[in-house]
């Protein structure tokens, strides 16, 4: 497995800050929602589950913080068997779900403190850090106010703050920025970055490909409960074996537009049908556009449009399943 | 975004967070969600009275100030006297078990099929470092000290508003015991009601559990009193109302306040534990599923 992508990197000694081995969960009605995972975290690093939505990322998640239990196999959280020992288990856990689960009785500050509270913070010492998290999140004009006020962006910072509050050996994030406006995506990914540079681990599971891009040392590629690719992201996207990818729009039949690309065109490293185009991965990109024009036309197709571009974990994604990564 | 601050302890604090040991930090986090659930209770004080206080007051405005006055007679009291004394007396101790049983309802039941329904809410409570039977104990008893504060409440309407004096006769031994079992039978109703019942079935858990609860549970009239309502010499109804917690309640505060008749106070806490039992376990367990997949 290679190396986090951290300043941890080079350390002999890894902190493993979770382990799963065999990890699977088979729902009533029989549902292989996680089919045999098995993941390995460095401490320090951020790590992406990457997929598309049903792929069994969020029960995966589930596993870990102890909220769905295992058909079988083992999982280890900060060093706690999150099976055998929930309880215990979640002292090092901490957990931004997909919803909005902030405690509607209560109003922004009282939310940290009170949860300072439930990890054995003393009342003095959980007010003063609920006051530095809503001063770091920018929330402190708010710290009054009822959580049901909150914009969408303001209540994710919240839940953010929450689950760094008690200082988690890793920090889990459900699919964080699905449902935010650009702005407050942006936001929280600096929020992320600051909290990685400050050694937090974190695990996070997303369908953006760009989050995983932009974020995460090491992402897992998921679909139908399993990890297809595992690696650093730079990495992925060299597995797909081309520089470029060529994405053909053209009337006929693509099935044999494709083959016929993957013969003619020089460089071609592999090409498929995805949805109503034709995926072209191309090593060295000079001179290929004419080329793919003069193949299709001599093979009878017309060519409606032609774009390249370079390779991203969506083109990892398609190579592994066939298909795109948004539903 | 604003800096963040190391701490340079923060990694030592971090290990400290870990080392704690489980059952340490299971019962400071019980403690702290027994403080959020009383804080919320604080906050709402201006809802917890009105819901508490209201229906106790016209129950007893209603049967003990009402009737005596207009000359309608309820359990077999004529116009006032003290026939009516002995009804605003033997309803003092209904109005209590009542009390409590809609504590249990309104500050756990109700709250949790929202929670589970829509928000979702409870899932920080449940992320905390403590088992998650823990976590539905911790409702129990927050329900409890709810229903503990409506009693107390309660009582003195119960014994100044009816037209006739009401005739109290406190037993502070049982008084003192009975009133924390039957809340936490309440309570740990509640909790099997709040984890079985869904947002769009609560209208069911009011007109076909809690209503005949109450109409049935010895609140107007006391159980040894329903001998004569018999089918071929056999009393049904004194048979039925058995299997009804609330009259356990109710008889047993009718022994701790009154000196009227009541059913033995051996049945009457050996029952309301095996009931505190049964809900407690029932609810925990509902609980677990409702959270855990």
């Amino acid at each position: 497995m290679p190396a986090a992508a951290n300043g941890d990197s080079a350390s002999p000694r890894e902190e493993e800050v979770i382990r799963t081995q065999g990890l699977t969960k088979v729902f009533p009605g029989g549902v292989k929602a996680v089919d045999h995972l098995d993941l390995s975290l460095q401490r320090g690093e951020i790590f992406g589950l990457l997929g598309p939505n049903g792929a069994g990322k969020t029960t995966t998640v589930g596993m870990l913080t102890s909220m769905v239990v295992p058909t079988e196999g083992e999982a280890s959280v900060g060093g706690v068997d999150v099976i055998a020992h929930p309880a215990r288990a979640k002292q090092g856990i901490g957990v931004v779900p997909q919803t909005n689960t902030l405690d509607r009785s209560l109003s922004v500050s009282e939310n940290l403190y009170f949860h300072g509270r439930f990890f054995g913070m003393s009342a003095r010492e959980a007010k003063s850090e609920a006051a530095r998290l809503l001063e770091q999140f920018w929330l402190a004009d708010r710290a009054s106010a009822a959580v049901l006020e909150l914009s969408g962006g303001m209540a994710q910072r919240l839940m953010v703050a929450r689950a760094v509050m008690h200082k988690p050996a890793i920090l889990f994030l459900d699919e964080p920025t699905a449902g935010l406006d650009p702005q407050s995506r942006i936001a929280l990914w600096d929020i992320l970055h600051e909290l990685h540079a400050d050694g937090q681990t974190i695990l996070l599971t997303t369908h953006y490909m760009e989050e995983a891009d932009q974020l995460c040392n090491r992402v897992a590629v998921m679909d139908h409960g399993r990890i297809l690719a595992l690696d650093t992201p730079g990495a992925l996207k060299r597995s797909v074996g081309a520089d470029t990818i060529v994405t053909v729009s053209a009337d006929g039949r693509l099935d044999e537009l494709a083959q016929l690309l993957e013969a003619r065109v020089p460089g071609v490293t592999h090409a498929k049908r995805v949805d109503s185009t034709v995926q072209l991965g191309v090593k060295g990109s000079h001179g290929v556009l004419p080329a793919v024009v003069t193949a299709a036309e001599q093979g009878g197709f017309t060519v409606t449009d032609l774009s390249l571009a370079e390779p991203t974990l969506e083109t990892v994604f398609i190579n592994l399943t066939g298909k795109e990564l948004r539903d | 975004m604003a800096t963040v601050t190391t701490s340079p302890g923060a990694e030592t604090d971090r290990l400290a967070t870990a080392h704690r040991s489980t059952t340490t930090a299971s019962w400071t986090a019980y403690r702290a969600l027994l403080l959020r659930d009383l804080t919320v209770l604080r906050k709402t004080l201006n809802e917890f009275l009105p819901r508490t206080l209201l229906q106790p007051f016209l129950l007893v405005f209603v049967f003990t100030f009402v009737f005596p006055k207009i000359g309608q007679g309820v359990g077999g009291a004529g116009n006032g006297g003290p026939a009516a004394s002995a009804f605003a007396t033997l309803l003092v101790a209904g109005v209590v078990g009542v009390t409590i049983l809609f504590q249990g309802i309104q500050s756990v039941a109700l709250p949790m099929v929202q929670e589970f329904g829509y928000t979702k809410e409870i899932e920080d409570r449940v992320l905390a470092p403590l088992p998650v039977s823990m976590v539905a104990l911790a409702k129990v008893t927050s329900g409890a000290i709810q229903g503990l504060i409506a009693a107390l409440i309660v009582f003195p309407i119960a014994a100044v508003v009816p037209a006739n004096p009401v005739h109290l006769h406190v037993n502070w031994p049982v008084l003192l015991t009975l009133a924390p079992l039957a809340c936490v039978t309440a309570s740990a109703l509640g909790l099997t009601f709040g984890t079985r019942f869904e947002p769009r079935t609560v209208p069911l858990m009011f007109g076909v559990v809690v209503i005949p609860l109450t109409f049935l549970g010895c609140v107007y009239y006391s159980w040894t009193a329903l001998g004569p309502i018999k089918v071929g010499g056999f009393s049904w109804l004194k048979a039925l109302v058995l299997i009804n917690p609330l009259v356990y309640m109710c008889e047993g505060f009718r022994a701790a306040l009154t000196t009227a008749p009541h059913m033995s106070l051996a049945v009457v806490y050996l029952v309301l534990a095996g009931f505190a039992a049964l809900f407690l376990y029932l609810g925990i367990n509902g609980f677990k599923k409702r959270v855990l997949s």
